[in-house]
């Protein structure tokens, strides 16, 4: 069991040139379910290999348990992980894959036959023990390969990097499910690394949102999708993602294209932008003092709602209304942005704000 | 009956041509040799298995087979491994990457024929470096006399040339190898030597099969190198098989040396196919054959 830390952790590949990640202060908390989310290239792998020692961070450590690691090796540190392409070593068979990070640090025999009896238990390989590795499909070798993570009696951690991406559709989801049951079973302390985004919402109960190698909000799956702090988190997660506008204030609140969006509370400076989900866009068929008036482009169904796109004062943006909703495109439709909903950032961040004039 | 289109022989003509006129016929009349008795000027009969018999009798043959393996094993056992630990140490990236592949490639440029007359140099007793190295050390080399000189010249001369074969083949190999494979068994705390033995060795299953096929008939069909350096003396003591072979085919024994050459060919043959069979199944605990 372990709680892992990073502190000011920075990696650059070029020797400074540019950073894969940077200004990385994260904590996860013993026996949580977490997951990294971010697109390809932000840094999460880059991450996950600095957790694991893998990679050594150019900058900040990395604290196991209150412990500085930044300088142990892999094998010293009780981390496991598991890699996109399944790992198996094919000349050995399912057991002896299972037993071979046990016999490396030279664990006894009946230990070691009872731990990979247990852990083939667990993960449904028991009938393939005897089978050669190399044999077996992609997700009996990604089992294998998570097998190989939790087999040792001392793994504190485990690390996913995308672990289903080249797994069938129909055995993702039982995977997930095996993932969400190991955790639960042996309550170690899991970070997922995935760019999708329902994958990581269902996994776990505390994500990070990473771009551009900076970690910019981490909070349960509710938190990221009702407040998104950045942005890019609004826009990313949830679909479709947050309406975006540039901003400039206002006496009584901010304009965005020709629209004045009341707010009692303001923010002052530039590079402003407002940012509202489409699903908390107040909308409706009838006029009503100062709601903004837009016209119905497309309306098209997702899911068990209507999503409309509108224009208006300026502005292209998404609407999501109820299902049942008589709404066709052509319409005139009057639209308001609730403050409790709306978001306001400057400079990719959340701005601070002032009481209105 | 079905009517079928007998076109498609016009577009197999040109290749069953050449194959006939390049392999077919003259490995028939190869074949053909080998059960006559052939006399210049006299008409040939039919002799049976007499060539056979008689070949299998003559000792310089049955000495050149036992030198043969000997040889052949003896360069594999050095080659293999030697490439592999040389292509290990090869640097994966920038100007030292390609810089190290053309100098380790450059010895497979050369002509065998070049190859026998630089060794030749090398090793002359009147001017040749080798000798002048090892009179530094009290030894008096002498590969015209001495006959174990002789042979560690061919087998070093046959590890200058080949092992290079071996060493780019594994490199390209190694390169094949994704990193996930390494980070794991990091992860799972294998030593390198662990590592190399259940992620390296495996993965290089492929191109190691073919480069120890290759270097097996190659080594096992030597002729020019030797017979430039030795001229497969002292003695016999570095005549292979070709160089009894050739020998017998210049004297006119027509009949002998078809049978030998086939026996020659059969030798290959059957061991190419069981180091094939062992490589492929090597290490997978089953006995089909693997796909790639």
């Amino acid at each position: 069991m372990a709680t892992i830390e990073l502190v000011d952790v920075a990696h650059s590949y070029d020797g400074g040139k540019s950073y894969a990640v940077q200004d990385i202060n994260l904590t996860w908390n013993d026996g949580v379910a977490s997951a990294l989310l971010g697109p390809s290239g932000c840094g999460k792998t880059t991450l996950l290999k600095i957790i694991s020692g893998l990679l050594k961070p150019s900058d900040g450590k990395v604290l196991l348990d209150g412990e500085d690691v930044t300088a142990l090796s892999p094998r010293e540190r009780n981390v496991a992980q598991v890699f996109q392409f399944p790992v198996v070593y094919e000349t050995l068979n399912v057991y002896n894959n299972l037993a071979f990070p046990l016999r490396n640090r030279k664990v006894p025999e009946d230990e070691i036959d009872e731990r990979v009896t247990r852990v083939a238990e667990i993960l449904e390989l028991t009938p393939h023990l005897k089978r050669r590795a190399a044999r077996l499909g992609a997700a009996e070798k990604q089992r294998i390969s998570m097998g190989r993570g939790i087999v040792r009696a001392d793994t504190t951690a485990v690390l996913f990097d995308e672990p289903l991406t080249v797994i069938d559709p129909h055995q993702k989801w039982h995977l997930r499910r095996k993932l969400k049951e190991l955790h639960k079973e042996l309550g170690l302390t899991m970070i997922y690394v995935t760019h999708d985004q329902q994958e990581a919402l269902t996994f776990a109960e505390q994500v990070t949102v990473m771009n551009m190698g900076e970690a910019l909000q981490t909070g349960k799956p509710q938190d990221l999708h009702h407040r998104p702090e950045a942005p890019f988190v609004g826009y990313f997660i949830g679909s479709p993602g947050m309406n975006l506008f540039d901003a400039t204030p206002e006496a009584q609140g901010v304009r965005v294209g020709d629209y004045i969006v009341p707010l009692s509370q303001v923010p002052q400076g530039d590079n402003l932008q407002l940012g509202i989900r489409p699903e908390y866009v107040e909308a409706s068929m009838d006029a009503h003092d100062g709601w903004l008036e837009a016209r119905v482009n497309r309306a098209s169904l997702t899911g068990n709602a209507l999503m409309a796109e509108v224009s208006g004062a300026g502005l292209n943006f998404k609407v999501i209304v109820p299902e049942n909703s008589p709404l066709r495109s052509g319409d005139t439709l009057y639209v308001r942005f609730p403050e409790e909903n709306t978001m306001l950032y400057q400079h990719g961040k959340l701005a601070t704000m002032e009481a209105a004039a | 009956m079905k009517q079928t289109n007998q076109r498609a022989w016009f577009f197999l003509l040109p290749a069953l041509i050449i194959v006939a006129i390049n392999a077919f016929i003259p490995f028939m009349t190869v074949i053909n040799y080998s059960f006559i008795d052939k006399l210049q000027g006299l008409p040939s009969f039919w002799i049976g298995l007499e060539n056979y018999s008689s070949v299998l009798q003559n000792n310089n043959f049955r000495q050149a087979v036992g030198r043969q393996f000997a040889f052949s094993f003896l360069v594999l056992a050095i080659q293999v491994p030697l490439g592999i630990l040389i292509s290990l140490g090869m640097p994966k990236k920038g100007i030292g990457a390609t810089a190290t592949l053309i100098a380790i490639g450059l010895p497979l440029l050369i002509p065998w024929q070049v190859v026998g007359i630089i060794w030749r140099a090398f090793t002359r007793s009147d001017l040749g470096f080798v000798p002048i190295i090892f009179n530094q050390f009290n030894y008096n080399y002498d590969a015209a006399l001495n006959s174990a000189d002789a042979w560690w010249t061919v087998v070093i001369m046959d590890v200058w040339h080949w092992t290079p074969l071996i060493a780019l083949l594994c490199y390209s190999g190694l390169n094949a190898i994704p990193d996930a494979y390494y980070q794991a068994a990091r992860i799972d705390g294998a030593s390198r030597l662990k590592t190399f033995w259940v992620v390296t060795l495996p993965r290089l299953r492929s191109v190691l099969t073919i480069g120890i096929l290759l270097r097996f008939m190659d080594s096992f069909r030597i002729y020019i190198e030797p017979t430039m350096v030795t001229g497969g003396g002292p003695g016999n003591t570095t005549a292979f098989m070709s160089d009894v072979l050739v020998r017998q085919a210049q004297a006119f024994n027509f009949g002998p040396a078809a049978a030998m050459s086939l026996i020659y060919f059969y030798i290959i043959l059957i061991i190419s196919y069981v180091f094939f069979q062992v490589l492929t199944n090597a290490g997978t605990g089953s006995d089909q054959p693997q796909e790639a």
